[in-house]
């Protein structure tokens, strides 16, 4: 997050801009946008049959022999240190096989924070674990407890006398800011960026809007708790986790216990949601840390409260967006500025002022983002990190300007639409965003809302339509690798360290493998969530289907060229080389004669092989500094408010996408409707409660900290313009991140169309509306 | 003292803390019964007792003796899966799979609630027998949370098996 990291991404652009298109990845489209055969298709997920059976093993459902079980204490305090600390009652008690305390705890390194220029790093927090008498933040862990079973070890942590003695925290939102942070970059963003004069222009046009939006803290809340199991044999280490970051995190643990990456094996088949929040917390390490002083394999679940005291979530944030326009509805000044907290220790940034950045022309820009240091855990990425938030202001601030201006919200968006990247300059790789509002406002009934609002009504229910953007930023990771053998059958096994939260990895990637080879679907196998298995980055900024797509079509690529020197030159297609070649149907084929074709199966057996294997990484994605390359949606949707209560009740929803290709419409409309229902749930009842007095989350629990249930849950409507992004693989974007982003601005637009009230502070509860 | 857990006997444990879940999770590796709270707040650890839902997380394992516990794991017969599992499947009514247990053990207890002419919250005519509609099925279902999203597909997919029930 350095000056000179902005130095470097900018001379790497300016560089890239000279380099010819067709030199670079994506310089031609990836051939599989044009001949399509299991990719497109409704397939639905093939983990289906063990996932409704009960037979899907999670982290916490690995059976070993000899296991104990291990129970957390966390601090009841916020800042201090621990003056007396009494642990005999626990040694005592029943089962009890340790006590971990910062006394008998392993001295351990920090682990290096998750960033954008240490891609390999998986760190949530970079303070210390378990390794003093000091406490940073309210639920620290303090305590471990090791016990034959969890009802025992969980009595005996409740057993352990801790004396603290407190001190000063910081939990102040609005008293931080005297000391806050000005970063010199967020992400890969110059974070302090000025075109023009904004402020002046704002003052100067004849219509404007300024105004503050705030959103409160939110948390995961995967229904599946954070867990591992985890077993030492000698120096050997094997972990089963629930991970987004299954390569990363071995390699960290490898590091902090001082083994060989080789000699840690992280397994995360299936992850039972994580949306940022299954990462690299102090739960495994010092599950790790005790399996070993014990000797025993030990099984450690977070309680549901332990996930909200050690495991960050998205962080608060304060925002001013100022908008201005000339008469004719184009925009002025765009600023986008706030606050959010992010202790030093933590990773993420909240890049909340991103999407101002790329989607508008104005005459003017400012954006600035500063940092609130408290005492809290470290918060984190959560889906749509930054976008999520930062769409819910300028997307609100763009319909208050609309009504002020007297002009269809749909229309004013449409009038500032850019044709390049407005900041850069750089083209879009692909954007079809205008097509996207005009066939998602056709299928809603746009047409059908009143401008004024208020002025709908059933009995007590006023009801009301909105509209907003989405968008999130296209990312492709580098180092992603795979490997893939083909046997003398004609079956394919692909592999790498690849996650699935739910996303429907599994499925869509064999699906591409099936056409990147020319095999049937039911020739593949797909291995993953093994980190012995080659190397891929986490799932994370919506990259791993892309990321890996390009690491399978490097590989199938060289397994042409292998194929091909198999061959020799007694074979049809002696003197081609693997880019002259596609595979169709089990064979290999010269694109420019068809006629020339030898089968996978004849080629191995003339050269008396029972399989072929390769392994290869992607391209680097120089796409993505080269193009601007963002996945964009338009939002849709009326709600019904109660005169009476103020209670709030979304009744129809739309999302219409434009995100490159849709790989699977299955998988993709699951992908598309749970973001967009985690946006209701931002919109309208979710919140961390944080007491600002003693620095603690008061709902930690599901009861209280409220994620839509089915009754919250309208029918939702998805569609997309499909059209392929000519520089990504299989022509995709991402789609994980992108249905939430818009949702809640949809949602607080849509309750001032009903109501006249404009709410800019999240949730928007029953009280904000009487 | 013994609870017949899909269809076999299974002695009460010794520790009268180890609840319902934990008995079927960490003693008979039935792991298809999730856990996501522990507190009767999310309803991924729903089973069936005497074909009746119930919150395995809140039930300890003595109350469950002398009565007939089906997990997801005893839902299907003789490895044919029960309609529920196939339409779930169908209409993609899962992403992550976590909650989905739950979901479908929490459904097969709520069509024949609805077949036994309960009402629900939302009913309107209590005297007469409920018609499973969308807004019924979200109603009795609300107690089972899906972080995901898949709350479309899962409506959907119930109201299929009760439509065929009744065809």
């Amino acid at each position: 997050m350095s000056r000179m990291q902005n130095v470097v991404i900018d001379s790497v652009k300016t560089v890239l801009g000279w380099v010819p298109e067709r030199w670079l990845p994506g310089g031609t489209p990836d051939p599989l946008i044009m001949r399509r055969g299991a990719v497109g298709r409704q397939v639905s997920r093939l983990d289906g049959p063990i996932k409704v059976g009960g037979q899907a093993r999670f982290a916490a459902e690995v059976a070993m022999e000899n296991m104990c079980y291990a129970s957390l204490l966390h601090s009841p305090i916020t800042r201090g240190r621990m003056r007396h600390l009494d642990t005999s009652a626990a040694e005592a008690a029943p089962g009890v096989i340790l006590v971990m305390t910062h006394r008998n705890m392993p001295r351990l390194d920090i682990i290096p924070l998750v960033s954008v220029t240490n891609l390999g790093a998986v760190g949530a927090s970079a303070l210390p674990i378990m390794q003093d008498t000091e406490i940073r933040y309210n639920g620290q862990v303090v305590a471990l407890v090791l016990a034959e079973t969890q009802e025992q070890a969980d009595h005996a942590a409740s057993l352990i006398q801790i004396d603290y003695e407190t001190a000063g925290a910081r939990t102040h939102f609005e008293a931080a800011k005297a000391t806050a942070r000005t970063p010199a970059s967020v992400l890969i963003e110059k974070n302090h960026t000025v075109v023009g004069n904004a402020e002046y222009e704002l003052a100067q046009s004849p219509f404007q809007v300024d105004n503050i939006y705030r959103t409160p803290g939110h948390n995961h809340n995967a229904i599946e708790l954070h867990a591992v199991t985890v077993a030492w044999d000698g120096d050997t280490l094997e972990v089963h986790d629930a991970s987004q970051m299954i390569s990363g995190s071995a390699a960290a643990l490898a590091k902090l216990f001082g083994l060989k990456k080789e000699q840690v094996r992280v397994l995360s088949p299936f992850v039972g949601g994580g949306f940022g929040g299954k990462g690299m917390w102090d739960h495994q390490v010092v599950a790790v840390a005790a399996a070993r002083i014990a000797g025993r394999p030990v099984r450690l679940v977070l309680s549901r409260d332990g996930v909200y005291r050690i495991v960050g979530g998205r962080t608060p944030t304060e925002q001013r967006v100022a908008l201005a326009a000339d008469a004719g509805g184009n925009l002025t000044a765009l600023i986008h500025t706030g606050h959010s907290v992010m202790p030093p220790y933590s990773a993420c940034p909240e890049q909340y002022t991103l999407t101002g950045r790329a989607l508008y022309r104005s005459k003017s820009y400012a954006f600035v983002q500063h940092h609130l240091d408290l005492d809290i855990v470290p918060n984190t990425y959560m889906r749509a990190p930054g976008e999520s938030v930062g769409t819910f202001a300028l997307e609100s601030a763009i319909d208050e300007l609309a009504h002020e201006m007297g002009i269809d919200p749909i229309e004013l968006r449409l009038r500032n639409e850019p044709e390049t990247h407005p900041l850069s300059g750089t083209p879009f790789s692909q954007r079809a965003l205008v097509q996207a509002y005009r066939e998602g406002a056709e299928r809603f009934g746009w047409a059908r809302r009143q401008a004024t609002p208020g002025t709908q009504r059933d009995g007590e229910w006023l009801i009301g339509m909105g509209c907003a953007t989405g968008s999130f930023p296209y990312a492709r990771m580098p180092g992603a690798s795979a490997s893939i053998r083909l046997t003398r059958e004609g079956r394919a096994i692909v592999s790498c360290s690849a996650q699935d939260m739910g996303m429907g990895t599994s499925t869509v990637q064999i699906q591409h493998a099936a056409d990147r080879l020319g095999l049937p679907m039911e020739a593949i196998v797909f291995e993953m969530g093994d980190s012995a298995l080659p190397t891929t980055p986490m799932a994370g900024g919506s990259s791993q289907t892309v990321s890996i797509a390009a690491a399978i079509a490097a590989a199938a690529e060289k397994l042409s060229g292998e194929l091909l020197r198999l061959a020799g030159n007694s074979s049809p297609l002696a003197g081609l080389r693997a880019g002259e070649v596609r595979m169709i149907d089990q064979k290999l084929v010269s694109i420019e004669d068809p006629s020339r074709t030898e089968s996978f199966q004849q080629i191995l057996a003339r050269a008396s092989r029972d399989e072929i294997s390769v392994s290869a990484a992607g391209s680097a994605p120089l796409e993505m500094l080269k193009f601007a390359m963002h996945s964009l949606s338009a939002n849709f949707c009326e709600v019904r408010v109660s005169e009476v209560t103020g209670e709030v009740r979304v009744s129809r929803m739309l999302g219409s996408f434009d995100c490159g290709a849709i790989l699977n419409p299955k998988t993709a409309t699951s992908q598309f409707k749970g973001g967009m229902i985690m946006g209701i749930g931002l919109a309208l009842t979710e919140e961390t409660l944080f007491d600002e007095r003693s620095g603690r989350i008061m709902n930690a629990t599901l009861a209280d900290y409220h994620i839509p249930s089915h009754l919250d849950v309208p029918d939702i409507d998805v569609m997309w313009t499909g059209v392929p992004d000519p520089r990504s693989p299989l022509g995709a974007r991402g789609i994980g991140e992108i249905g939430i982003t818009g949702v809640a601005a949809a949602i607080a637009n849509a309750v001032f169309n009903a109501t006249g009230r404009r709410v800019r502070d999240l949730p928007i509860t029953l009280d904000k509306l009487l | 003292m013994a609870i017949r857990i899909n269809g076999n006997e299974v002695a009460i444990p010794d520790d009268p803390r180890v609840s319902l879940a934990d008995l079927l999770r960490e003693q008979l590796h039935l792991t298809g019964t999730k856990i996501g709270c522990n507190q009767g707040a999310c309803g991924a650890c729903t089973v069936l007792i005497d074909g009746e839902r119930v919150l395995s997380c809140l039930t300890l394992a003595v109350q469950a003796d002398g009565r007939a516990v089906t997990t997801i794991e005893g839902l299907s017969s003789e490895g044919s899966p029960h309609p529920l599992q196939s339409a779930f499947i169908e209409h993609d009514g899962f992403q992550c799979g976590y909650c989905t247990p739950g979901q479908i053990c929490a459904a097969a207890a709520m069509l024949r609630g609805v077949a036994d002419g309960m009402p629900s919250y939302v009913t309107a005519d209590l005297g007469e027998r409920a018609i499973l509609s969308p807004e019924e099925v979200r109603e009795r279902m609300s107690g089972n949370l899906c972080r995901c999203g898949a709350h479309n597909g899962i409506v959907e997919a119930i109201l299929q098996v009760a439509k065929e029930d009744v065809a």
